[in-house]
């Protein structure tokens, strides 16, 4: 079909498209580097690419505090605490060691069969759209919802996130001299 | 924004209609954020060495140009010229992103700052979660320089980086969260119009000093310069990079200093605001003059801040690694704690309803009377941290004398 500038309308460029089509190639490419990499710090940087990636489904689903928050939980926190264990367990340029040993053929058909489950499952429900415009101010709903209707799980996972902290400490902090007698 | 879409569109390129245009004008302001905010570092090196020359009793640079002006730019010639060393067993790929995510962190930053009335990036209804997001860049880009140089100092100066980040993230956010909590809102232009009545450095200066420091340790600067102490362990992260990307971290850090001197600003300066001066395009001034008197003011408040981060660096020690753990985790962290818990308090108390809350029980009171409340609950706060301090410190003292007289045989009293 030859081009027609007359008829050509740049607004009808979907921006939308071509900006999943780059996060999923972020999201997956960075996925696959995760589990081929030869290296552990490379790993968890491609871990950091394809959380990027997640993010930015969520900004493209209007749900920009999702977005946020998952740079600031998966990529702020949690990814620099892995590459930090990483940095303080192995041989730091550690190269060749590969992710897999010798048992790796077990593991094939338990994630082959994972893969065909979460296919079946995804082709057989049928995902709702609703054709409600997405709410201009989530921030204040979720407030409202953590300390409203779903305010029992909210403190009970605080609760539980207190414990876990409060746990580590314990079990990481120096002993005494007199706890090292008994 | 609007009036550049306008002239873009009235511009008849072919093809550029309303949403295109509307794109352009987008990437036109974003480039020229984008390189305003890096160009600055000639503007602070010149200023940086000039003031610290001046604390140290010395002229500073005096010989390129009026009052030495050129020398930034023979500097950064210097730069870019030198040879770009990449160690042989350095990881390249890693190597090389580092020095340009840095920058990139650094920049990023500048989106959601609102630069004068009506004129910001992105006015995000998250933009304060999005500044820690973009944090976590900054310390990711030193990481991987610190382990790719293969180098044990520029390990050290990682590892130094992300126990630091991590301490003082803390703080910052409490203080944000501080923040967030007056004004109602995580979006930087609701920040900014809540200060209109009373700028937040003078109803809540504690959560000013919080913030304002652990940002200082954030940007990694003296007297928080730990990451790169050339006295211990050469110069940190960067002991391997050389040319432009050594300048280009160099960059990192000045811009970042920049911008957390424009969030300071915007966070408790009241931003573009002028006392007694309404600058809004309604304003007295009109639509293009009042902006304009806000963005003036905005930069005037940016270089106070810049001025004392420089003031610092000039003045005091650099810090012990166990002294700035302790000042974090110890000091910063259950104060900011306390001041939020509190701040919360006040601010439910004189709450005006709405539709979704009832108001709190002394609303009635009006906002000076919350002005009043906070700044007290922020001194009080403050007054029991130092009492705290104080006799911590008198209690490990009496502890350090009896360990001595222990040693030498005499009795304590």
């Amino acid at each position: 079909m030859p081009f027609d500038p007359s008829t050509f309308d740049p607004s009808q460029i979907p921006f939308v498209q071509t900006a999943f089509w780059v996060l999923t190639a972020c999201a997956i490419g960075g996925a696959i580097g995760v589990v081929s990499s030869p290296n552990l710090f490379h790993s968890a940087l491609y871990l950091i690419l394809s959380l990027f990636g997640v993010s930015g489904y969520y900004v493209l689903l209007s749900a920009g505090f999702l977005a946020v928050v998952q740079l600031v939980i998966y990529v702020g926190a949690i990814a620099i605490l892995i590459l930090f264990a990483i940095m303080f367990a192995r041989r730091l340029m550690g190269y060749g060691e590969g992710q897999s040993n010798h048992q790796w053929w077990l593991s094939l058909p338990v994630a082959a069969i994972l893969f065909f489950v979460l296919l079946g499952v995804i082709n057989s429900v049928n995902w709702p759209v609703s054709g409600a415009e997405p709410t201009e101010d989530s921030v204040m709903q979720l407030g409202l919802a953590f300390l409203g209707s779903y305010l029992i799980p909210f403190e009970v996972v605080s609760i539980l996130l207190s414990v876990a902290l409060i746990g580590a400490i314990f079990l990481a902090r120096e002993k005494t001299e007199a706890e090292e007698a008994q | 924004m609007q009036p550049l879409i306008d002239w873009v569109v009235s511009l008849q390129i072919p093809f550029v209609t309303e949403p295109v245009a509307r794109f352009i004008s987008h990437i036109i302001l974003a480039s020229i954020v984008a390189v305003v905010a890096p160009a600055m570092l000639i503007v602070l090196t010149w200023l940086e060495r000039k003031i610290i020359a001046r604390i140290q009793d010395r002229i500073g640079p005096n010989r390129a140009g009026p009052f030495g002006l050129l020398q930034a730019f023979a500097d950064m010639i210097k730069m870019f010229t030198k040879e770009d060393i990449t160690p042989a067993k350095a990881d390249r790929v890693v190597y090389n992103i580092a020095p340009g995510l840095a920058v990139i962190s650094a920049i990023l930053v500048f989106a959601v700052i609102p630069f004068a009335p009506g004129f910001i990036g992105a006015d995000l209804n998250v933009a304060v979660l999005y500044i820690i997001g973009i944090g976590g860049l900054g310390t990711l880009a030193i990481l991987m320089a610190g382990w790719a140089s293969n180098n044990k100092y520029a390990l050290l100066g990682g590892f130094r980086v992300v126990a630091m980040m991590l301490t003082y993230e803390i703080p910052m956010v409490l203080a944000l969260t501080v923040v967030t909590l007056a004004a109602g809102s995580m979006s930087m232009m609701t920040i900014v119009e809540a200060q209109s009545s009373m700028w937040y450095i003078i109803s809540m200066p504690l959560a000013f000093i919080i913030f304002f420091f652990s940002g200082v340790a954030e940007t990694g600067r003296s007297p928080f310069d730990l990451v790169e102490a050339e006295s211990e362990i050469i110069a940190g992260f960067h002991t391997e990079y050389s040319g432009i990307k050594f300048g280009m971290f160099m960059i990192g850090e000045y811009v970042h200093m920049f911008a957390l001197a424009f969030l300071t600003a915007v966070l408790f300066l009241g931003g573009w605001q002028v006392p007694f001066i309404d600058v809004g395009p309604a304003g007295p001034l009109g639509p293009i003059f009042g902006p304009l008197v806000g963005f003036i003011s905005l930069i005037i408040k940016v270089f106070l801040f810049v001025f004392i981060m420089m003031w610092m660096r000039g003045t005091l020690p650099r810090f012990r690694i166990d002294h700035l753990q302790d000042l974090g985790w110890k000091f910063l962290v259950p104060v900011s704690i306390l001041l939020l818990i509190a701040v919360a308090v006040v601010v439910r108390l004189f709450a005006p309803g709405s539709s979704t809350v009832e108001p709190g029980p002394l609303s009635g009171l009006g906002p000076v009377g919350e002005i009043v409340a906070l700044l007290v609950t922020n001194v009080v706060v403050a007054a029991i941290a130092l009492f705290a301090v104080s006799r911590a410190a008198r209690r490990s003292r009496s502890k350090g004398l009896r360990a001595i007289s222990a040693v030498d045989g005499v009795p304590a009293k």
